[in-house]
């Protein structure tokens, strides 16, 4: 059915609420990243199996609703049965036809899949209630984890599409503009540039063409937010979009989903078809007059893609090689046309604040970071997922509230925020408010949401090693300072992490690190040095035992450490399983024995053995 | 090239707008049908579209979602990104690279095999984490990976 007029679509609103309270009983099936990692598709193959064999009273198939990401990935596969609310945590397949008999057909409880909080073993029936969702505030992640994102319907009822109506019928472009600019909304992909402001400037140059454009580029590695929303709240993205090309007078435009995401791709092309069908996009969207299409570009595996040059030139079929930004691309853009580019989670926060007011999106989080950030929670902490949060909340209680802690009982070392352009900080910093100005204040940054904890056995080293490596491979090329500087402060990182520094290169790497920031053409080479920076600041000592005792106190860098076998050893056999390069020997149930000519570090024993019978030093 | 891989080919080019600006999209078709970028493709593409061979080559070789080599029939990829770097992604690395004789990047010369790195899948909660052909694995102890890749 095509939706053309406001009055339609309320129409069809109260149909599509008719239709899912008929339908009370839901069985929620995680299909997110985590989810679908732990398998959470052979749950569904599974579900799908014994209701359409089976026949139960209000449940069928059709009961089973695939979500996007629930959050709280740690303890996936996640299974959620509404009404009630009931969360089932690591699901198996084996698990499936229990469920089904227990609390489908007798409405009980599966006991031992319920969430049992760690801290006093209770169990928590309402996922709510849950402390690692209770903390949360969900804006931009509203949808995810609660609809199908296939079904646009399921969309339309949750709200979907009347932030649009809202729009198109009774705001002109220059009202849709200051509430965005009223809310306070900064962009959520890394910059913090305010998004009214860019959306102003846009509106605001002469021409015939101007596009509005996605960065679903998600190139911060261990960050996910955006791919969780493209996968599971794509409409909302696409409304996003539609309301800026409306408020700036955009005709047409792209989201550009990295290669990595292919399910993204499906789930936007998907969305964008069936939002064609109701109307909602294309030619007279909503019966308004108001014409706007969107496609999808797909990157080629790039991380300098995200920048906003580079993206351009690559959806313009061209390589992703910024250009320096006397003329910012809101104003010569793609296709030299005024472009508004924001990222994903920025686009899908606008339909809110169209439809609360920018008064009430500024009344959340701090004076000048308004109102909530989706962050991906990983690394060393309990609670790996999805969350969102009102900014200004604290690294402390993302951590350890919402996170659980630190897993193994092991103490807290760093949070690294920002990706590769942001840095490490330490336990005394837990304590300072997430916001954009505080996090780039203490030397790292506020970035796409990518959070990453580490514990007593990651070395910072080894991270600035790791990240410089990332960097020196994804830099393009094209401007000196970032190719050859980058690929200098990297091989001075690895020649400490080898044990053949001197004290003098620390000094060294930070003037390099200077040069890199100040000369470099794009944000890429500008922020390079700030993991090194960032973690050479903070963990000198760390630096300097590399350096003078040729040691790594984390116990990972390969070249300054030795493993041994302790008289725990049982004999299982199963580090000699593992190790790549057969350096350990022995029988069952007599200590094995490790030839240190063959080892090479790498740690396997270390990870496989269950006795601690395996040192590091 | 065979007469088949021409007609496949000619498919392609049919599917996207003959100009410049459609050179990434036809090098992503040609990589999904192909595995890889043959040097005929690349030639081909260069005189459909009209650009000269070097542009072609320098777009193949800059996004790492070309790759200028066949591939095997299984591509294994193992995220390195900073979640799996951090929880142990080398370890399965080492498994994978003594198991099978090849580096990231290689094939197997029975071409059953390939190894890809790549910076983060998007699934950092389930760190470390590795997909065989399109199949996620999540949490993967290292003395479990050559097993998943053999299951295959
Ligand atoms: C090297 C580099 C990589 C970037 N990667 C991304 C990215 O993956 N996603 C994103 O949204 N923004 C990324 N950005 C920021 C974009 O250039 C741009 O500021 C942003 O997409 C604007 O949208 P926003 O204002 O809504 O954040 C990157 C910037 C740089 C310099
Ligand atoms: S870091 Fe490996 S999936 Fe993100």
């Amino acid at each position: 059915m095509r939706i053309d007029s406001v009055d339609k679509l309320n129409h069809w609103r109260e149909k599509c609420l008719k239709k899912r309270a008929a339908q009370k009983r839901k069985v929620l099936v995680c299909l997110g990243p985590g989810c679908l990692a732990s398998g959470s598709d052979e749950i569904l193959g599974e579900l799908k199996k014994i209701l359409s064999e089976k026949k139960i009273k209000g449940v069928s198939v059709e009961s089973i609703k695939k979500t996007g990401c629930h959050g709280l990935c740690a303890r996936g596969p996640l299974v959620v049965i509404e009404p009630e609310g009931i969360f089932y945590s690591r699901v198996k397949k084996s698990n499936v036809a229990e469920i089904v008999e227990t609390t489908l057909e007798k409405g009980e409880l599966v006991e031992k899949l319920l969430y049992k909080d760690p801290s006093d073993e209770q169990t928590i029936v309402d996922y709510k209630k849950i402390p690692f969702y209770a903390r949360q505030q969900r804006i931009s992640l509203r949808n995810v984890g609660q609809i199908d994102p296939d079904d646009i319907d399921d969309y339309i009822a949750s709200g979907g599409y009347s932030a649009l109506a809202r729009a198109l019928n009774g705001m002109k472009p220059q009202e849709v503009i200051d509430e965005i600019s009223r809310s306070g909304l900064r962009g959520r992909g890394g910059g913090g540039f305010p998004t009214g402001r860019k959306w102003a400037t846009c509106a605001g140059i002469d021409s015939d063409i101007r596009y509005v454009l996605c960065n679903g580029d998600e190139g911060d590695p261990g960050a996910f937010m955006d791919r969780c929303i493209m996968e599971g709240d794509p409409h909302s993205v696409l409304e996003g979009m539609i309301i800026c090309a409306y408020a700036v007078g955009s005709r047409e435009g792209y989201i550009y989903v990295r290669e990595e995401y292919p399910l993204a791709v499906v789930n936007l092309q998907k969305a964008i078809d069936a939002a064609h069908e109701r109307g909602l996009l294309g030619e007279n969207i909503m019966g308004s007059g108001f014409t706007y299409d969107a496609r999808i570009s797909r990157g080629g595996g790039a991380f300098v893609c995200g920048e906003s040059s580079a993206l351009m030139k690559s959806v313009a079929g061209e390589i992703g090689e910024p250009r320096a930004k006397y003329i910012r691309s809101v104003v010569r853009g793609l296709h030299d046309k005024p472009t508004v580019l924001n990222n994903v989670e920025t686009f899908a926060t606008v339909p809110v604040i169209i439809n609360k007011g920018g008064d009430w999106f500024a009344s959340i989080g701090t004076e000048t970071s308004t109102g909530t950030k989706a962050f991906s929670l990983a690394g060393k902490v309990c609670n790996t997922g999805l969350i969102e949060v009102p900014m200004g909340i604290s690294l402390r209680e993302i951590i350890y509230d919402i996170g659980g802690g630190i897993p193994e009982g092991r103490e807290f070392k760093a949070v690294q925020t920002g990706g590769p352009s942001g840095g490490c900080l330490p336990a005394d910093k837990l304590n300072l408010p997430v916001d954009f100005d505080t996090l780039t204040e203490a030397g790292s940054m506020m970035g796409s949401g990518g959070m990453i904890v580490m514990d007593n056995r990651t070395c910072m080293v080894d991270v600035a090693r790791y990240f410089l490596n990332f960097l020196v491979s994804e830099s393009c090329g094209k401007c000196v300072p970032c190719r050859e500087g980058l690929y200098q402060l990297h091989g001075l990182c690895v020649k400490i992490c080898e044990g053949k520094a001197v004290e003098e290169s620390l000094a060294l790497m930070e003037r390099l690190s200077k040069v890199i920031q100040t000369a470099s053409l794009c944000g890429l080479g500008q922020s390079g040095p700030n993991p090194f920076v960032s973690t050479v600041s903070y963990f000198r000592d760390e630096y300097l035992a590399h350096i003078r005792d040729e040691k790594c106190p984390a116990g990972i860098c390969r070249d300054l450490i030795t493993y041994t076998i302790n008289d725990k050893c049982t004999g299982c056999l199963a580090c000699i399983e593992v190790c790549p390069v057969d350096a350990i020997t022995g029988e069952k149930k007599i200590k094995h024995v490790l030839d240190q000519e063959k080892c090479t570090q790498c740690g396997s024993c270390y990870a496989v053995c269950k006795f601690e019978a395996v040192d590091i030093e | 090239m065979t007469q088949q891989d021409v007609t496949r080919l000619q498919g392609i080019f049919g599917r996207n707008p003959r100009e410049p600006g459609s050179l990434i999209a036809v090098l992503q078709d040609i990589q999904r049908e192909f595995h890889y970028l043959p040097r005929e493709a690349l030639s081909e593409t260069a005189k459909a579209l009209e650009v000269p061979l070097s542009k072609v080559y320098s777009a193949a070789t800059f996004y790492s979602a070309f790759s200028l080599t066949p591939r095997g029939e299984n591509i294994i990829r193992v995220c390195k990104g900073t979640a799996c770097h951090i929880k142990g992604a080398d370890l399965l690395l080492d498994q994978l690279e003594s198991g099978l004789g090849i580096k990231p990047g290689e094939t197997t010369p029975d071409l059953k095999y390939t190894i890809e790195v790549v910076n983060c899948v998007g699934a950092c909660a389930m760190a470390p984490v590795m997909i065989v052909n399109a199949k996620y694995h999540g949490n993967v102890p290292c003395n479990r990976a050559l097993r998943l890749v053999k299951k295959a």
